[in-house]
């Protein structure tokens, strides 16, 4: 598609978010993530790419400690956000998540109205004062996931009633509501179709002045449109990590090459 | 010939069939499977089929029918006037078919042989003691018109087995032939025996509802003989339950709905949290470990037989609770609350307890069936389990939970044997949990167990209650089926 501007892209630099240290995981015997070092920029989008079974989500997910919640998960290494340590034993997980939320791949709206899904993270963190800060975050959330206009008059109606993509950009609202700073997103357009997506990618767009944001897709093309970092893992390895238009135009592994050109998926 | 020779006989000619349906088949296919149309087993099943299934279908419908047709045949040879005054015409029947039965025993022990046992008259010789020898005991004397009636039943029964043996017999032979002659390589004998199968399949299904229906109707008749001799109106309306025998009870639903809804009330206040809180624990919190065994010791619990559960009432509850509220002086808190073991609260709690597995077990098939993505949603912005719980899984398992716990209800409201142990039997309407009260069902055990006549409305009155407590939990279970099942659809 329009590689072109991904190659004009500038990039300047900027300063590093998250750090992560020779990070390995385990499902049990499986060894799912091999030494990966990665460094994601604030006001950045980050692509995950790779094929799939090749650690992508699972990596992701050891970004806000969601692995936490499997049983037979492990992780060492070191994982920095603002160079502390989120694996540190003071660090509580669920204020963790507060700070780096999380989108995923199937839109999962609270079986709650709209306005219930999108308040959620607020009262839960007791972001509002009073009732109206929270309709006030609540209109300001829904508008930055660009859905304000289609859902202003049916916000007690149920969230599960929207369409794939209004449900899919009413989770980005309930995952920004919580203001956090990092945002992770695994496959968020993969059961949209393609006008949703657009919508979905302008405003991952917009949302990087604000936040850094990571995303993990399937589509070659999504990650050369709004991404302007790429991280391409194979079978568990970080295999190459740089900017989205050298990645796409000129990669150096030729492990890399042959995914792009479609040889390995 | 005895009914177990004949249907032996039927099953061993249906063998046979099966065997040589198989090879005749085989033969016209020139001893090559290939070329016939089916299996060769289908062939034989084909035969086998024709032979039994018709045969044995008249041989049960043929017993069902034929006392039926004897009865009526023989109650019409006792004459109006012959049946003493204070009896019935059943009752009378009842003498004939006994005296008939006696005399075929006196027979087969071959203390008489079937000549003289045709030929007895009643005002030569001691029938009475004669069978009493032979180990049946008559009631009474017999009297000329019973022992001609019984003759002619026997002469009845005899006749009529002897003309079964020989129809069931004839219609498996033809069977048996018309199939066999079937039995060659075009005709598709697997099509037939999978109609078969489905036949079969139809008669189960057709039969669990038949038997419902039958279960329902005969209630149903029962009740309104009910209402023939007591007022519907106090049954329904009325505010006491008194039976007596000298004919003016007053029997009145209302004090034992009263007392089997309060009771299964305190069961399901017991059961509910309890049940609800292990299903989550186990659900949501507990590893893999502890849920491979905690769920089947749960589980146990329901598999006690609920007398056991009556007796843990009688014996424990009921003593520790009185120890609790009552015995004054005596007491742990020195109250007077509570005078005897028996109380609304023994057979709740106790009910309650055997309620917890089965709320548990069926709040975490729920629970687990909330999609997980909605877990992680939640978790994702920060929320922690308990709050995760409350707020997301368990709003959206609700309907679930709700028709979980009607399908409870309606479990306490038909519970017996804890209540005739732990509750009492005075029938009032009281709202102190500490005093004894009774339910529908164990009214309805003491109704049918009396000494009463059977015609009476003090016995009656169970029908009515059994249909009354039949509408109750029916429509319990239909409004929680339709909960549960609306709630299935939102995930699927
Ligand atoms: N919950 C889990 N339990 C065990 N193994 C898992 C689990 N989740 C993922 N895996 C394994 O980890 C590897 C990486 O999976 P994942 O991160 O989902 O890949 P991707 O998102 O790139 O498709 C796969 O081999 C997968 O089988
Ligand atoms: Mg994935």
């Amino acid at each position: 598609m329009n590689t072109m501007n991904v190659m004009d892209r500038t990039l300047e630099t900027k300063t590093t978010k998250i750090a992560a240290r020779d990070v390995n995981v385990y499902y049990g015997d499986t060894h799912a993530i091999k030494d990966v070092n990665v460094k994601i920029e604030a006001n950045t989008v980050t692509a995950f790419i790779g094929p799939s079974g090749c650690g992508k989500s699972t990596f992701l997910r050891c970004l806000n400690r969601m692995n936490d919640t499997i049983d037979i998960c492990r992780v060492t290494g070191d994982i920095l956000l603002d160079g502390e340590d989120i694996y540190d034993k003071r660090v509580d997980p669920v204020q963790l998540r507060a700070k780096v939320g999380m989108v995923f791949q199937k839109p999962n709206p609270f079986p709650k109205s709209i306005f219930d899904n999108v308040s959620y993270g607020p009262r839960i963190h007791g972001l509002a004062r009073n009732k109206a800060e929270l309709e006030e975050i609540v209109e300001k959330s829904l508008r930055r996931a660009a859905i304000w206009e289609e859902v202003k008059d049916r916000l007690d109606a149920p969230g599960t009633g929207l369409s794939g993509g209004q449900q899919q950009r009413l989770c980005i609202a309930r995952a920004i509501a919580t203001e956090p700073e990092v945002l992770l997103m695994d496959e968020p357009c993969s059961a949209l179709d393609p006008i949703a997506t657009a919508q979905v990618e302008e405003l991952i767009d917009e949302l990087r002045a604000s936040y850094s944001v990571v995303i993990v897709t399937h589509s070659m093309q999504q990650a050369a449109r709004v991404s302007q970092k790429t991280a391409f893992f194979h079978l568990g390895n970080l295999v190459e990590f740089g900017p989205t238009g050298q990645i796409f135009t000129n990669p150096e592994d030729p492990r890399t090459e042959s995914y792009i050109t479609g040889r390995i998926g | 010939m005895p009914t177990f020779w004949l249907v032996v006989l039927l099953l061993a000619l249906s063998a046979l069939g099966f065997a040589m349906g198989r090879r005749r088949a085989l033969a016209s296919a020139g001893g090559n499977p290939r070329n016939l149309h089916s299996l060769p087993n289908y062939y034989g099943a084909n035969v086998a089929m024709s032979t039994a299934v018709p045969a044995l279908a008249i041989l049960a419908i043929w017993l069902l029918v034929q006392p039926i047709v004897i009865e009526n045949r023989v109650s019409a040879l006792i004459p109006e006037t012959s049946i003493p005054e204070n009896t019935s015409l059943s009752l009378v029947m009842s003498d004939v078919r006994r005296l008939a039965e006696g005399l075929d025993e006196a027979v087969n022990q071959s203390f008489l042989t079937q000549k003289q046992s045709f030929a007895l008259d009643s005002a030569t010789s001691d029938i009475r003691s004669d069978l009493g020898a032979v180990g049946v005991a008559l009631g009474s004397e017999v009297r000329p018109e019973v022992l001609e009636a019984a003759q002619s039943y026997r002469q009845l029964s005899s006749s009529g087995a002897t003309l079964m043996t020989v129809v069931a017999v004839l219609s498996a032979l033809v069977g048996f032939f018309l199939a066999y002659r079937n039995s060659d390589k075009e005709f598709r004998a697997r099509n037939v025996v999978e109609r078969g199968v489905m036949a079969l399949l139809v008669l189960a299904a057709s039969l669990a509802i038949l038997t419902t229906v039958g279960i329902v109707l005969s209630m149903f008749f029962e009740t309104m003989n009910f209402f023939g001799l007591h007022n519907w109106r106090d049954f329904f309306f009325g505010t006491t339950w008194a039976p007596n025998f000298r004919g003016d009870s007053e029997l009145s639903i209302l004090p034992l709905l009263w007392g089997t809804l309060y009771i299964s009330a305190i069961a399901l206040m017991v059961a509910v949290p309890v049940g609800l809180f292990a299903a989550i624990y186990l659900s949501e919190y507990a590893g893999s470990t502890v849920r491979a065994f905690a769920k089947p010791l749960l589980e146990i619990l329901a598999g006690i037989p609920t007398i056991v559960y009556g007796l843990f009432a009688l014996l424990t509850v009921g003593p520790l609770l009185l120890k609790l509220f009552g015995q004054g002086e005596n007491g742990v808190f020195g109250l007077t609350w509570m005078s005897g073991a028996t109380s609304v609260l023994t057979a709740g709690v106790v009910m309650g307890i055997m309620l917890i597995p089965f709320v548990s077990s069926l709040s975490d098939d729920i629970i687990n069936a909330v999609p997980q993505a909605l877990r992680d949603g939640s978790l994702g912005l920060g929320a922690t389990k308990s709050e995760t719980v409350r707020q997301v899984v368990l709003p959206a398992a609700l309907p679930g939970i709700v028709g979980a716990i009607l399908l409870a209800a309606s479990r306490a409201i038909g519970e017996t044997m804890i209540v005739v142990m732990g509750a009492g039997a005075i029938a009032k309407f009281s709202g102190n949990p500490f005093e004894s009260m009774t339910t529908i069902t164990t009214r309805i055990v003491s109704q049918l167990t009396g000494d009463t006549d059977f015609a009476s409305p003090e016995t009656l009155v169970a029908f009515a209650l059994g249909l009354s407590l039949f509408v109750l939990t029916l429509g319990l279970n239909v409004l929680a089926l339709y909960i549960v099942r609306k709630y299935r659809e939102q995930y699927d």
